[in-house]
């Protein structure tokens, strides 16, 4: 894969920090367009500051001491709780608004179609469109869709997504899910995906690395990576996902 | 709070070696001072700082460094003592407030308000014309508003703790309601409390100056840097040093006590 | 034979309704698994069967006996509780020899002799070093922290343990040791257990039978069998769908 074919292009990045050397050391990866990629790892795995790397919204105090990342296109990020991602004293179309508005330098009506599009898009009720709430009156999930059409506004070639489902009810995230799925397929865009959720991961993604202690020990399309792994690490993980048995009754 | 964290904490240790100073001078007054803090010379009144005098003689002839000495041990003193009383109480009905809430809560807020409202010089001259003039009235008063700001600070702090699943665990194990506070809301809430009492006896040791400056704190001929300072102000132009020795002295304790409860906060923050 | 019953219990939190004439039972030796969503009010049945929360109407009974509001000492200690988040179960200013010991001079179950040796029978019960007695909660992981409260809790011989999402704050590779620990003490000591937990997962590894709440009120109780192959309501349906699957598996 040449540049040229790619997304973003991630490649033996190492950040550290004054408290710890090697938060993430010589980790590499890369999106083409289209494709969905998932960074899998538990607490620690440095997959969380990976995703700020490629943003550039490290946390104060961590630097990028070796590698490259290289985007060819916009990013826009979703984050992990929806509730405190968003302005609470400011309604969610105006903060949505506001975002297509800096982004696409147009005028207010016109940024407000452009609104109810994405709010259509998204399945949020209709009467956002007239009435405008504050995201404390919203659901969590209602909140994360906000969240999704403000980062789509920006008309992103990649989307990062930070644990978006992980402070989600289960039945809510399989809504997300079914909701980023589609979009992707509608708009195009390449997807970042961390979770520390295999299960969630295999749901979206279509290739998948595994990180641990701020390395990758295994990368490769999830279908590979799931039934033939090569590390421990990632047996380990897989075992740990507790299977539920399948339902006579579903539908 | 191992000597390690105290020697790798710099505010800390300067605040501790400062303090520690000046209370072995206090302490040792009596051994190191020069003369009788009540000699009066008078052939060498409103002497300058010199080798004989090391900060210089008063208007009576007095040396004003062992007068300091002594004036430090007056003055640490009714700070410490000033501040128990309050100290306990407010630690004492802020984890009150705080684990049990409710009704009992109101009723503490209730009595804070109140007394909050005192206005505090007010409070001491009238107490000052009660008793008489002197160390009493400082206790009695802060013993009666002191509290308020440890009481506030407690109170917030246990709330907050009083969230966390260990208190409820204690609550579960069926530990009545004295044995958390005391066995384990205690011991969390007092670092906080600690960090408060350094702040305040800042404010309480300006306070007794203040008070010694106005005439009606501590009564001589024992020494206090409040009345120093104020005896010294007739002869601010000429005899800067009457003044300004008891005042460097307030600002060095002050200094110390700040850093000690900077240093504090650092650490109870790094935990 | 049933251990623990809840009777008709509500929660009122001022006019919001948290629990709604809640009907529960457990039998003896047997694990309850309490599922579902955020608002259910499935912590708040944990907290009130555990005595935090003192129900406005209904009772508890244990053992054929109702709980008074005010609980004695000794029904305080038959019914004990691991919490979820394993960062604040702990007082971080006592070491783990003191939280461990307290409860069981408290209820007197061992005199100050030989509380050590039974601190450190408790810490290899839950798989873990005695040089763990003279460290503070800080020194430890959150698993290791998991297992602490774990021995806490059962320091004082329960009858009945409520986890309550006891493996939900956990990286995933702890959780199955956890869930095991939890199931072969539960063999060993011949504990009662409600567990609670949003993942069905952990549901299915380690329950019995299963009661599903909605907005307060149970909408389903079944066997674990019968409610994971064959619900019987809408919603028990919608939850064992909304389950994310690892499609090779």
């Amino acid at each position: 894969m040449t540049a040229a074919d790619t997304v973003l292009n991630v490649s033996h990045l190492s950040l550290s920090s004054s408290v710890q050397k090697n938060l993430v050391s010589d980790v590499s990866f890369s999106i083409a367009p289209g494709e969905c990629l998932g960074l899998v790892g538990e607490s620690g795995s440095g997959k969380t500051i990976t995703l700020r790397s490629i943003l550039g919204i490290l946390p104060p105090g961590i630097v990028l001491t070796g590698g490259s990342i290289e985007k060819h296109g916009s990013c826009a990020m979703i984050f992990q709780n929806p509730v405190s991602a968003l302005d609470p004293l400011c309604p969610v179309v105006s903060q949505l608004v506001e975002v297509i508005r800096c982004h696409q330098k147009m005028s207010r009506e016109s940024a407000l179609v452009q609104a109810d599009e994405l709010l259509r898009m998204l399945d949020l009720p209709v009467s956002l469109e007239r009435l405008d709430r504050y995201p404390g009156q919203l659901s969590g999930g209602q909140c994360q869709r906000i969240m999704i059409a403000i980062a789509l506004a920006c008309r992103p070639d990649l989307l990062l997504c930070d644990e978006p489902t992980t402070a989600l009810d289960v039945t809510v995230q399989k809504q997300i899910i079914a909701v980023l799925r589609n979009l992707q397929h509608t708009l195009e865009f390449s997807m970042l995906f961390v979770t520390h959720n295999l299960a969630v991961a295999s749901a979206l993604c279509t290739s998948l690395c595994v990180m641990k202690q701020g390395t990758v020990v295994e990368k490769g399309d999830t279908k590979s990576v799931l039934s033939r792994p090569q590390t421990e690490y990632t047996k380990l993980l897989i075992r740990s996902v507790l299977p539920v048995p399948e339902c006579g009754k579903e539908e | 709070m191992t000597l390690k964290r105290l020697l790798k904490t710099p505010s800390l240790l300067a605040g501790t070696v400062m303090l520690l100073l000046l209370v072995c001078a206090a302490f040792l007054a009596p051994y190191i001072s020069p003369y009788d803090y009540t000699r009066q010379d008078l052939f060498a009144v409103l002497q300058p700082p010199s080798a004989v005098h090391l900060m210089g003689t008063d208007q009576l002839g007095r040396d004003v460094c062992t007068r300091l000495l002594y004036a430090a041990r007056t003055d640490l003193k009714v700070m410490v003592l000033a501040e128990i009383v309050p100290f306990c109480t407010g630690i004492f009905l802020g984890m009150l407030a705080g684990y049990y809430g409710k009704w009992v809560d109101t009723v503490i807020t209730f009595f804070t308000d109140i007394f909050i409202a005192f206005p505090f010089y007010l409070t001491v001259i009238i107490i000052a014309f009660v008793t008489g003039s002197g160390e009493h009235g400082i206790y009695i008063t802060f013993m009666l508003v002191g509290w308020i700001v440890f009481a506030k600070v407690v109170k917030g702090l246990s709330s907050a703790l009083c969230s966390e699943e260990w208190i409820a665990a204690c609550k579960t194990i069926g530990l009545p309601g004295y044995r958390i506070i005391w066995g384990h809301l205690f011991v969390n809430v007092l670092p906080q409390a600690v960090i408060v009492l350094m702040t305040d006896m800042v404010s309480l040791l300006v306070t007794v100056v203040t008070l010694g400056f106005l005439g009606i704190g501590i009564a001589p001929p024992v020494p206090d840097w409040g009345t120093m300072i104020s005896d010294g102000k007739t002869f601010i132009a000429t005899s800067w040093w009457l003044s300004v020795m008891p005042g460097c002295a307030v600002v060095y304790t002050g200094i110390a006590l700040s850093l000690i409860g900077d240093g504090l906060a650092d650490i109870w923050r790094g935990k | 034979m049933t251990e623990l019953e809840v009777n008709s219990c509500s929660v009122w939190y001022g006019s919001y309704k948290a629990l709604d004439c809640i009907h529960i039972q457990i039998e003896k030796n047997k694990t309850l698994g309490l599922v579902g969503e955020s608002g259910s009010g499935k912590s708040t049945l944990a907290r009130t069967i555990a005595g935090l929360i003192i129900p406005q109407t209904g009772e508890i009974v244990l053992e054929s006996q109702k709980l008074a509001e005010r609980r004695t000492r000794e029904q305080h200690r038959k019914i004990q509780m691991v919490f979820q988040n394993p960062d604040s179960s702990l007082n971080p200013k006592l070491t783990v020899r003191q939280i461990l010991s307290e409860p069981m001079l408290f209820h007197k179950i061992v005199t100050r002799g030989n509380v050590e040796s039974r601190c450190r029978e408790l810490l290899a019960c839950v798989q873990l070093d005695s040089s763990a007695l003279d460290a503070y909660p800080r020194a430890f992981s959150g698993g290791q922290r998991q297992r602490i409260a774990l021995a806490r809790a059962l320091s004082i011989k329960p009858d009945v343990l409520i986890a309550d999402e006891p493996t939900s704050a956990l990286d995933v590779s702890v959780q199955l040791s956890i869930l095991d620990l939890l199931k072969s003490i539960k063999k060993d000591l011949g504990l009662t257990m409600l567990c609670i937990s949003h993942d069905l997962g952990v549901i299915y590894a380690v329950c019995d039978s299963v009661a599903v709440m909605k907005q307060g009120r149970i909408v389903e109780t079944n066997t674990a069998e019968t409610f994971f192959r064959h619900p019987e309501t809408e919603y028990s349906r919608l939850l064992l769908s909304s389950v994310p699957r690892m499609e090779t598996v």
